[in-house]
């Protein structure tokens, strides 16, 4: 079949010009789970050129609830091999990297270098500090996203800002979702704004929610920015 | 002297969407999570007047402290 109409729709959004740079960017996405699911499927589609994904967890059946990219038929199968597989489903004209380890101090740096940007897609604290810390030294801006039930919080860390030491207090491992729990729609709706978030970095675009923090209640409907 | 607390997600359980109290001219948003019952982890962001603000700065009448808990999940 004849997919040249691929990205026909990106075109009116989206410049020729900036529709071919998309073509040359290489994204980093650690964590494939329920934000990095959406994240993965969303830049796959819009033609981001290259993909590493980074998880080094399988799938379990408690994560059939929200993340895009399991089912009853991958249970127990490594997530980033998994998600590989989706983007060459839907798009094989990315490039794809697949890392089934998990990224900790010892080897973010090189799992990290040679992105233009990192989307943060993990569920614990101290390993975003630990991505932030990387992506200061590798001078590469990271998209942020957090979630907890109805709640989210999404903004964009230029290299050595340390936005999450002023979010998360010291010694903090979790956060409210302890209590609230991870549902279907509020990791959609961060990793939603994530990948607008990254396209906007990498087009250098205005209106990027640099070192400021967009706080998401979906219960009551209310939506601020904060400035770091 | 009087302040408006706004809280978010779980804070918001049994205390409400919103607080006034009054305060000790020389009360700090420390002593504002203390009478809220709420512990100092339970803080992540804290905003006075809008804007990023410390546990032990100094408040004026009027002002509003905002708190929100930390969320991680993903």
């Amino acid at each position: 079949m004849d997919l040249t109409q691929r990205y026909i729709r990106n075109e009116s959004m989206l410049s020729a010009e900036e529709n071919s740079r998309l073509r040359s960017f290489k994204v980093v996405i650690v964590g494939c789970g329920g934000l990095g699911g959406h994240i993965i499927e969303q830049l796959a589609r819009i033609g981001i050129g290259h993909l590493t994904m980074i998880d080094g967890d399988v799938f379990e059946p408690s994560n059939l609830n929200r993340q895009l990219l399991s089912h009853p038929g991958n249970l127990g199968k490594p997530k980033a091999l998994e998600a590989e597989m989706r983007v060459r489903l839907i798009n094989p004209d990315v490039k794809t990297d697949a890392r089934h380890v998990f990224l900790t101090d010892e080897n973010a740096e090189s799992l990290l270098g040679g992105h233009h940007i990192i989307c943060d897609a993990l569920d614990n604290i101290s390993s975003r500090k630990i991505v932030q810390k990387a992506a200061a030294k590798l001078n590469i801006p990271m998209v942020f996203a957090a979630i907890a039930g109805w709640y989210a919080q999404v903004g964009t860390i230029m290299p050595g800002a340390n936005l999450l030491d002023k979010i998360y207090p010291e010694g903090v491992e979790k956060g409210a979702e302890t209590q609230l729990g991870n549902p279907s729609f509020t990791p959609a709706l961060a990793a939603s704004l994530q990948v607008a978030e990254t396209i906007k970095v990498l087009l250098n675009k205005e209106g990027v929610l640099k070192n400021s923090l967009l706080m998401v209640n979906t219960l009551d409907h209310e939506y601020q920015v904060i400035d770091f | 002297m009087d302040i408006k607390v706004r809280l978010f997600a779980t804070l918001r359980e049994n205390r409400g969407k919103e607080v006034n109290l009054e305060m000790k001219e020389t009360a700090l948003p420390r002593d504002i999570i203390e009478k809220l019952d709420i512990s100092e982890p339970e803080v992540a962001i804290l905003l006075v007047n809008g804007r990023d603000g410390k546990l032990d700065q100094e408040l004026s009448d009027g002002d509003v402290v905002s708190i929100f808990p930390p969320v991680g999940g993903g």
